[in-house]
């Protein structure tokens, strides 16, 4: 019979049909992959092992350097190893407070109150005044200035215009003993960068706290639970998964502005000495630390995380 | 439970269910009072930079030095203003800065959202390491290979045409999903096209459309919340950006460029040698801080106006799911 034969083929036509328009769709991010990603990503590597000199009016030339790099980061500069700990640590430290921060504060936006829409506003803000340019051109101005300059003005750094000085002195005012208001202020200081940077992990847990049915609350209020238990049993594993989201989303978003980056970044374009080699260096480790503490993290939460159907 | 305890009779279990309704009003009432301090002191947070640059970009140097005067300025002054616009350049600046992030943002949005259609709607294999691979790419920040990637746009092709400082390099990597969050961009429509129902398709492919005839006169007109979110996100992102403008487009004056130059500019225009400490230092810090509001003003309004956009598409199409 010649028919079934015939649907096959078309069948298969068209399914290779399909397989060519969908590569076709996503043939931009191939050819990124391929001719941007992957390439960047092994001669990063190689850089890190050589000098890379520019010869004018040629290409540039790779002179070898074994790792002599390497051995500069870690063991000659004064501050490559000490700014690196100084970000893990802060990631150590920041990524749960941001995590509890957020899931905290979703949980508080996801009840009805008048003026929900405004707060829920101003934390998205933010991320759109997550401009780099801003927070350099402040930290040159300060820079500018000498230490000499009348001390009000020195404070007003946009930053810390109200937060630190101001609630140091509103406590001292009070009769607070100073090692107490020093432990404040240094959480207060650490505060105000959670409360900012947890923006688009309130949202994403939001959406996940309004995606659980509400059914399952009141099955388990029949069942006499309370809202402590229902926490711990319902709301957490059901927003479990965009814990792991939301962790390593905190991670890169922490260290696309990390200090190692922006130090091989001053190093490859900055004004001062440029070293291709060392700033390779620079940006291999720290990418390569990250990496394994995503990865770390990744694993410790994705064996607590629970899926309730295999949707993707 | 109050029912219950309500449907009893008895007088003492009637006070009771009474007492326990007051304890819960307490309850609720402490709880009200204690989650509008929190959410007071980070709204608080978030806005004391915006309130403080705004309050110094109008205060004249004599409201500076009065220990009085606290955010609200006795002499408002627009001195500190009109001088940040003349140094900067401020409206021809911003408009080319403007056009650069829009055209981005443009190109963002018709790029990722074609690469994200065809994942989310075609079968072939490799699919699903491809997409990984695109995951990848957000996790791996381009600043971890950024020095290649100079070299790379220094020399760029078999002719080592030099496109530093020529918008193709950026577009060259927009175009190929390398550019700007390119990577998160294509997941969120990635995200989505999958919510959006398949008879779509189904129904157009019926009537004979092609696969890209459907994807430009049925599928984007259904995906404008998820093109307006990545529009403004790119817009905001790109307008911000101090990474690919400051390795592609060195001598390009974009407007944070233009700020942080107001100080050297001011002082020169002096002609005189300023000494550490000296009025005229100070003034040309406020105009910097005036400058610096003037860059973010722009980006207020913008959100001020499209908020919505920017919250519900992260909600919706977003990275839940």
């Amino acid at each position: 019979m010649p028919k079934p034969k015939t649907l096959k083929k078309m069948r298969m036509t068209m399914r290779r049909r399909e397989m060519l328009t969908g590569y076709i769709f996503i043939l931009p991010i191939i050819v990124g992959l391929a001719f941007f990603f992957f390439p960047m990503i092994f001669r990063v590597i190689q850089y890190s092992f050589h000098d890379v000199e520019i010869i004018i009016g040629e290409r540039y030339a790779l002179i070898p350097r074994g790792l002599d790099h390497y051995a500069h980061a870690f063991t000659v500069h004064p501050t490559y190893v000490q700014t690196l700990t100084g970000m893990l640590v802060d990631m150590l430290w920041n990524v749960p407070l941001i995590i509890f921060f957020s899931l905290f504060m979703a949980m508080i936006l996801n009840r009805a109150f008048p003026g929900r829409l405004f707060v829920r506003a101003m934390f998205f803000l933010p991320i759109v005044m997550a401009v780099p340019a801003i927070q350099e051109t402040l930290h040159m101005v300060t820079q500018m200035m000498s230490e000499g300059m009348v001390e009000t003005v020195a404070d007003v750094e946009a930053n810390n215009y109200f937060d630190a000085a101001s609630f140091a002195y509103m406590f001292i005012g009070f009769g607070i003993p100073y090692q107490l208001i020093d432990f404040i202020v240094g959480a207060v200081a650490r505060l105000s960068v959670i409360i900012r940077s947890g923006g688009v992990q309130i949202l994403i847990f939001l959406a996940a706290l309004q995606a659980i049915p509400r059914s399952m609350y009141e099955a388990a209020q029949v069942e006499g639970t309370t809202a402590y238990e229902s926490f711990w049993k319902i709301t957490l594993p059901m927003i479990s998964p965009l814990i792991l989201t939301n962790t390593v989303y905190t991670i890169v978003d922490m260290f696309a502005q990390s200090q190692p980056l922006t130090m091989a970044f001053d190093l490859a374009f900055g004004p001062g000495v440029t070293n291709f080699g060392l700033s390779a260096v620079f940006s291999l480790t720290s990418t390569i630390l990250v990496t394994i503490l995503i990865v770390v993290s990744g694993f410790l939460i994705s064996r607590k995380v629970v899926y309730l159907s295999d949707k993707e | 439970m109050d029912k219950i305890r309500n449907s009893s009779t008895g007088i003492v279990k009637k006070l009771r269910a009474k007492s326990y309704r007051t304890t819960k009003k307490t309850k609720d009432f402490v709880l009200g009072v204690f989650i509008f301090v929190v959410l007071a002191g980070c709204v608080y947070t978030i806005l004391a930079p915006i309130i403080g640059i705004l309050s110094l970009s109008f205060m004249s140097t004599g409201d500076l030095f009065n220990p009085m005067v606290f955010v609200v300025p006795t002499e408002p002054t627009v001195y500190n203003i009109s001088n940040a616009v003349r140094l900067m350049d401020y409206w021809p600046v911003l408009l080319h800065t403007l056009v650069y992030s829009l055209g981005m943002g443009l190109l963002h949005v018709l790029i990722a959202s074609f690469v994200g259609y065809g994942f989310a709607r075609f079968n072939f294999p490799g699919k699903k390491i491809i997409f990984a691979l695109v995951l990848l790419t957000i996790i791996v920040p381009p600043q971890a290979y950024m020095t290649p990637l100079f070299m790379h746009m220094r020399f760029f092709g078999p002719t080592d045409i030099n496109l530093i400082n020529s918008y193709w390099s950026v577009t060259i990597l927009t175009i190929v999903g390398m550019g700007l969050r390119s990577g998160l961009f294509i997941y969120i429509f990635r995200q989505f096209f999958k919510g959006l129902p398949v008879e779509i398709n189904e129904a157009a492919s019926i009537d004979g459309a092609g696969a890209f005839r459907t994807y430009a006169t049925i599928i984007l007109p259904n995906a404008k919340p998820a093109m307006i979110t990545v529009l403004l996100l790119s817009l905001v992102w790109h307008y911000g950006d101090t990474f690919y403008s400051g390795m592609f487009l060195r001598e390009t004056r974009f407007i944070h460029v233009a700020a942080q130059g107001i100080f050297s500019r001011y002082i020169n225009e002096q002609g005189v040698a300023i000494n550490v400490g000296d009025a005229e230092q100070l003034i040309a810090q406020m105009i910097t801080y005036a400058g610096v509001l003037l860059v973010i003003a722009p980006m207020l309004v913008i959100y001020a106006f499209l908020q919505r956009y920017f919250i519900e598409g992260i909600e919706r199409s977003g990275i839940t799911g």
